[in-house]
């Protein structure tokens, strides 16, 4: 901690470049910290489980990855909970995308009785947390037979509360007044300006409650848990707990190599929308 | 109401006004676009909110018939040990978690806001952490903190320290749990103090250096309380999912404890509050308890927001 006070010390005008590197050296080691978990993983995934524990620790990668990738298939449906997570997590991505934005619209931009009302219940909701209504879910779930299928994670999550509040935020602002009437003007009706006023000028707003659905939905896992009652259709996140916890003792070449592939996709995501997703959360968090 | 003033003369209503209309009739598109919510959150969320308050009341074992118990449930649910233990448990891991996270966050924003170059490699570094999902994130910090030639007691005996039992002592795998959560949300947060701090006009930060104040003065000055709205998000955020972990402790000791994967390892150390509900009404099959305890971790969680809210608050009137 010392150097931080260093690098913020006053009356060292020429020590600027000295400062610059303590600041870089102290931020590369935060950076190494966040970093290792995913380096340890992928030495974890190029070794047989008896290397991962031997000591001293094996540092560097080692070459047992096509081992552990064919052994991980052999062990668990990988693909199908790949699909499975796919399914759940693109098709409420779709639904939240266009539910929310739809619902924002009308709050960001018209006027209706009862609007007040039904956004302090939208926000009121917001803060139940999720247990308390997951007894009286499953119940429900169970009778109208969709405990143990998909359907039982995509229906409940396709239209939320911090979705509509996100972009009725970003519409009040990226929306102007002007564009609506004219549009109205020349005869367009609701859905027409919705599809074609509205959605344009909100695209980044979109695509950050899109990239950020996407991924909370591919991590769940406490839901899933409980829903997916079939151990043999399930998604990736509770088939690779199903690997860690079933055996005994966890062979850990064929977990990690399982939990690096699941993140594949993930990173993919997250490569494309990362600028917007980093600032947005900012920019949502000052508000 | 308001919306009863505004009716005669609405700012921008959905059709051109002209012939008097009924208020449905009139604004039906707009109810029926705000409606998939809605009609969501009654199914799934208000009328299971009312049914878990039902349940509560009641000795369920979720298949067969109810049966009226009144208030006996939380009754039990206040002499219960287990669930206060799962409190003290979900506490500490909190306080262990958190302190540690908003402390380092806040270095690495104010670092982070100083520095010129890379500050997107950054970003981008710090930010990934909370990308991976918690169930990845415990499979390998369970084999770090591995009592057996885990990384961590590999470190310890390559120095010369005597090796511990991470994940078979309570303060051990209360340890390990909060390192992973601090691991995972520290770069989070520093992104949200980050733009915070970017928000911070940078005349008052030259007019402090005109009156001559040191590093640590601007901070207290200046910086702490410019940044109190965000710190209150921060915590509140943090307060609220962190008295709530579950997928953390379930997974990491899940095969450490024989009886149940929601026991939270040995002594029940890592067994949280929201674990505590699993395991009462997923594993017992006891609904109606399970109900109870879901009521008593949502006042907790509750109670320990306002507490927060309540300290940045007051912090601020000083």
């Amino acid at each position: 901690m010392a150097s931080i006070q260093g690098t913020r010390g006053p009356g060292r005008i020429r020590g600027t470049r000295t400062r610059g590197i303590a600041l870089h050296a102290v931020l590369v080691v935060g950076l190494l910290l966040s970093a290792f978990p995913f380096y340890w993983a992928v030495v974890m995934s190029t070794h047989t489980s008896s290397e991962i524990f031997a000591y001293p620790p094996k540092l560097l990668p080692g070459s047992h990855f096509p081992e552990n990738v064919r052994n991980l298939f052999h062990s668990v449906a990988f693909f199908g909970s790949m699909w499975n997570s796919l399914l759940v997590a693109g098709s409420v991505t779709f639904l939240v995308l266009f539910f929310d934005s739809l619902a924002a619209f009308v709050f960001a931009k018209f006027d209706f009785p009862g609007k007040n009302v039904l956004f302090a219940l939208l926000m009121l909701i917001f803060m139940v947390p999720a247990q308390l209504s997951a007894i009286p879910q499953f119940v429900i779930m169970a009778k109208l037979g969709w405990i143990g299928t998909m359907t039982s994670l995509i229906v409940p999550a396709a239209a939320n509360a911090f979705g509509i509040f996100w972009m009725r935020q970003y519409m009040r602002g990226a929306i102007h007044d002007e564009l609506l009437d004219a549009s109205r003007i020349d005869g367009a009706n609701f859905l027409r300006q919705y599809w074609h006023v509205a959605l344009p000028v909100v695209r980044p707003g979109l695509a950050f409650l899109g990239i950020f659905t996407f991924m909370g939905q591919w991590n769940d896992y406490a839901w899933p848990l409980i829903a997916l009652t079939n151990p043999d259709n399930v998604t990736l996140q509770v088939a690779l707990s199903q690997l860690n916890g079933t055996h005994g003792t966890t062979d850990y070449g064929i977990v990690v190599t399982g939990a690096l592939l699941a993140l594949v996709p993930l990173l993919v995501v997250f490569a494309i929308g990362a600028k917007q997703i980093i600032g947005d959360l900012g920019k949502g968090a000052i508000r | 109401m308001a919306t009863a003033l505004e009716k005669p003369a609405p700012t921008v209503a959905g059709l051109p006004a002209g012939r008097p209309r009924t208020g449905l009739r009139r604004y039906w598109h707009l109810y029926a676009a705000i409606s998939p919510f809605y009609l969501l959150f009654l199914c799934f969320g208000l009328i299971p909110v009312g049914f878990s308050l039902y349940v509560s009341l009641h000795r369920w074992d979720g298949l067969g018939p109810m049966e009226w118990a009144g208030l006996s449930q939380y009754q039990y649910l206040l002499s219960d040990g287990d669930f206060w233990q799962s409190v003290g448990n979900t506490l500490v891991i909190w306080v262990l978690a958190t302190l540690p996270m908003v402390f380092l966050a806040m270095v690495t924003a104010v670092m982070l806001n100083s520095a010129v170059r890379f500050k997107n490699v950054y970003r981008f570094a710090y930010f990934l952490p909370n990308v991976t999902s918690v169930v990845a994130v415990a499979i390998v910090f369970g084999s770090v903190f591995s009592t057996n030639f885990g990384l961590v007691n590999a470190l310890l005996q390559a120095v010369g320290l005597d090796q511990v039992a991470w994940l078979n002592t309570p303060w051990g795998i209360k340890a390990a749990i909060a390192t992973l959560m601090t691991w995972q949300w520290t770069g989070y947060n520093a992104i949200i103090f980050l733009a915070g701090l970017q928000t911070i006009p940078s005349e008052l930060y030259e007019a402090a250096r005109m009156d001559g104040a040191g590093p640590v003065q601007t901070f207290f000055r200046i910086t702490l309380p410019m940044l109190r709205p965000v710190l209150l998000f921060v915590l509140v955020v943090s307060t609220v999912t962190g008295l709530q972990s579950f997928s953390e402790p379930q997974v990491l000791l899940q095969n450490t404890a024989n009886e149940s994967t929601f026991s939270g390892g040995p002594g029940h150390a890592g067994r949280t509050m929201v674990l505590y509900f699993f395991q009462q009404t997923f594993d017992n099959n006891d609904f109606g308890y399970g109900a109870a305890v879901a009521w008593g971790v949502f006042l907790v969680v509750i109670l320990f927001s306002i507490i927060n809210w309540r300290l940045v608050q007051r912090r601020g009137e000083d």
